[in-house]
């Protein structure tokens, strides 16, 4: 028999049991569209981390104490203002190191309050980070030098505190203390339903009077060139590991900081993939069972056949086409609906979705394997009935 | 002499059933010639059925020789042994045994899809096939809009469209009333005078019997 025969009879064999043929594809259709939303949702987080961090500039250092690991409790810090020096002397240019000690504070205008994450920095933020002002000016030397209280606010917090009205050179007060504005961030959007515009940013003296600390959190280094990023790593920490007498620090790199959450992202798409793929399972193990149930209603069908010259193979064919087909019919649909939802939950919630072009392609070839690989039992049984028998069954 | 349309020597079949051996068959001979009518009769159990399963080759016999045309079954595979039976016997069954969803036209050109005929060529035979049995009218039906002398005859077109040596039908006229049953009977006897198939006729009615030149009488699994 040709096997555009086989296929014509298969087709035929589904369309002649149009709502079982459906129920059992629908399984199959939810099992691959499991995969390619899930695996979409979790290329779409890791993507919007990367642009994220790829966003903050580039042949940047976060030095921070302890070691670096995420998950792990920060170590308290012991660094200090005299560390930029310290540092800038290892660069070669002081105004390449900027500071950040941060604490979450109320911030407020009249009654209008929100609590936000305050960060204490020196003047050389602009410098290190890409991190542009929509209006007025960023904190100076002499902001730090003289202590001054002065803020720069995320778009959100302006929005927050001040509604409608131009919020520079105005008062806002921050843990009760007044700080007058003197610029305003440009907008950065949000993240997985954060949103980054609630930062406000205070000369670094000030915030440690304010939180009534004298450490820092860390320190963050632009290095001249790509080349430099890694000689000044073990740079940066041997010098204050010499400081500080041996104590731990790590110095890390964008790269670093997205290899560590790549692959805990990588992990979790896996894992979504993977209990995605338990459902594509269960909707195999529905074809293998509608086959068998299809098999025993058309013995005598088969037997006819191979009365008539069906050979084994003939009969095995028309039966495995008819799973293939239901399984990849299924994919094919369930690929179309796994894409579009995708797009919807991308659209509609905070949740950002990336289409990786593999993700269709292998659900689509193990929706044809799972056909091949559920559907050769059943198949073989009906090739290697006996016709005498089959043809007496009523 | 020219070599029998089907020839079986001291065949024997048993059978296993609940580990109790049961011999249908117990060493039958016979020869059937090109254009032969035959009919096999003689009482349920006898061992007609056994018989026409083996000398359709459905099954094979345990023992003994059995030989097709000029091809001994027991040296051919079971590809080989489907290509046989397509080419060289057609089946008419008491039950008629015709696929509900297909039309008259299609189920009549199954075999040839077996055979690898191109879809064109096997309309055209088949339609030939239905109107030599004068259902010319009937082709775009299915069998459900069928009387049963129609399915039957639906069904000898169909076992007639590979243009088989032999013709073998099990109890064809059971399920139809008398006149039917007697023009599905003067329909297998103008085919052996017309195109020399040799036809074999399993049935417990003596009429229909009666109408075959030969009668082969069978009792518990020999040849009387």
């Amino acid at each position: 028999m040709r096997a555009g025969e086989a296929f014509r009879v298969a087709l035929g064999a589904l369309v002649a049991n149009k709502l079982r043929s459906s129920l059992t594809m629908l399984g199959v259709v939810i099992g691959v569209a499991a995969v390619v939303v899930l695996v979409a949702l979790g290329a779409g987080a890791k993507h919007e981390v990367e642009q994220q961090v790829e966003g903050l500039g580039s042949n940047i250092i976060i030095v921070v104490p302890g070691k670096f690991e995420l998950g792990s409790a920060p170590t308290i810090s012991r660094l200090t203002l005299d560390d930029v020096d310290l540092l800038g002397r290892v660069v070669g240019d002081e105004r390449r190191v900027a500071v950040s000690v941060a604490s979450g504070e109320n911030v407020s205008v009249g009654r209008r309050e929100t609590f936000v994450t305050v960060n204490g920095v020196n003047e050389n933020v602009p410098n290190v980070f890409d991190r542009p002002l929509a209006r007025g000016e960023y904190i100076t030397a002499s902001d730090v030098d003289t202590r001054r209280r002065v803020a720069v606010l995320g778009s959100t917090v302006v929005r927050r505190v001040f509604g409608d009205v131009d919020p520079l050179g105005r008062q806002v007060s921050i843990a009760g203390v007044r700080f007058r504005v003197i610029g305003v961030f440009a907008p950065v959007g949000s993240t997985f339903g954060v949103d980054r515009d609630t930062e406000v940013h205070i000369p670094v003296t000030a915030a440690q009077r304010l939180f009534g600390v004298d450490r820092i959190d860390a320190l963050a280094v632009k290095a001249p060139r790509a080349d430099d990023v890694e000689p000044l790593q073990g740079k940066l920490t041997a010098a204050l590991r010499d400081k500080y007498d041996g104590e731990e620090f790590s110095a890390v790199t964008q790269t670093q900081i997205l290899g560590t959450i790549g692959r805990i992202l990588g992990l979790l798409t896996l894992v979504l993939a993977a209990i995605a793929a338990i459902s594509l399972l269960v909707g195999g193990v529905g074809v293998s069972n509608i086959m068998l149930v299809s098999v025993r209603e058309r013995t005598r069908e088969i037997g006819l056949r191979k009365a008539l010259g069906a050979r084994q193979r003939d009969i095995l064919l028309q039966f495995l086409i008819e799973a293939v087909l239901l399984c990849v019919v299924g994919g094919l649909i369930g690929i179309g609906l796994g894409v579009g939802s995708s797009l919807l939950v991308a659209a509609v919630s905070p949740l950002p979705a990336v289409i990786a072009w593999w993700s269709p392609a292998l659900a689509f070839t193990v929706s044809a394997a799972v056909g091949v690989f559920f559907g050769v039992a059943p198949a073989r049984r009906a090739g290697r009935l006996d016709p005498v028998v089959a043809l007496r069954t009523e | 002499m020219s070599s029998p349309a089907v020839e079986a020597v001291d065949v024997r079949r048993s059978y296993h059933l609940d580990g109790v051996s049961v011999e249908a068959l117990r060493g039958v001979s016979l020869r059937i010639d090109p254009g032969e009518y035959v009919a096999v009769v003689g009482p349920s159990g006898s061992g007609k059925s056994t018989l026409m399963h083996l000398l359709g080759c459905l099954d094979r016999p345990t023992s003994g020789m059995l030989r097709v045309g000029d091809r001994d079954v027991a040296t051919l595979g079971d590809g080989e042994l489907a290509g046989l039976r397509n080419r060289t016997i057609g089946f008419v069954f008491q039950s008629f045994q015709l696929l509900g969803r297909t039309t008259a036209l299609d189920n009549v050109a199954l075999p040839l899809v077996y055979r690898g005929v191109r879809r064109a060529e096997r309309r055209e035979r088949a339609e030939a096939a239905l109107t030599a049995v004068g259902l010319a009218h009937r082709l775009g039906h299915r069998p459900g809009q069928l009387s049963g002398g129609e399915q039957q005859r639906v069904a000898i077109a169909r076992a007639l469209v590979g243009e088989p040596g032999l013709l073998l039908a099990d109890e064809p006229t059971g399920n139809l009333d008398t006149g039917s049953g007697a023009e599905i009977m003067a329909l297998l006897d103008g085919l052996v005078r017309d195109r020399g198939v040799a036809v074999v006729v399993v049935t417990h009615d003596p009429e229909v019997a009666a109408l075959a030149r030969r009668r082969v009488r069978m009792r518990d699994g020999l040849i009387e």
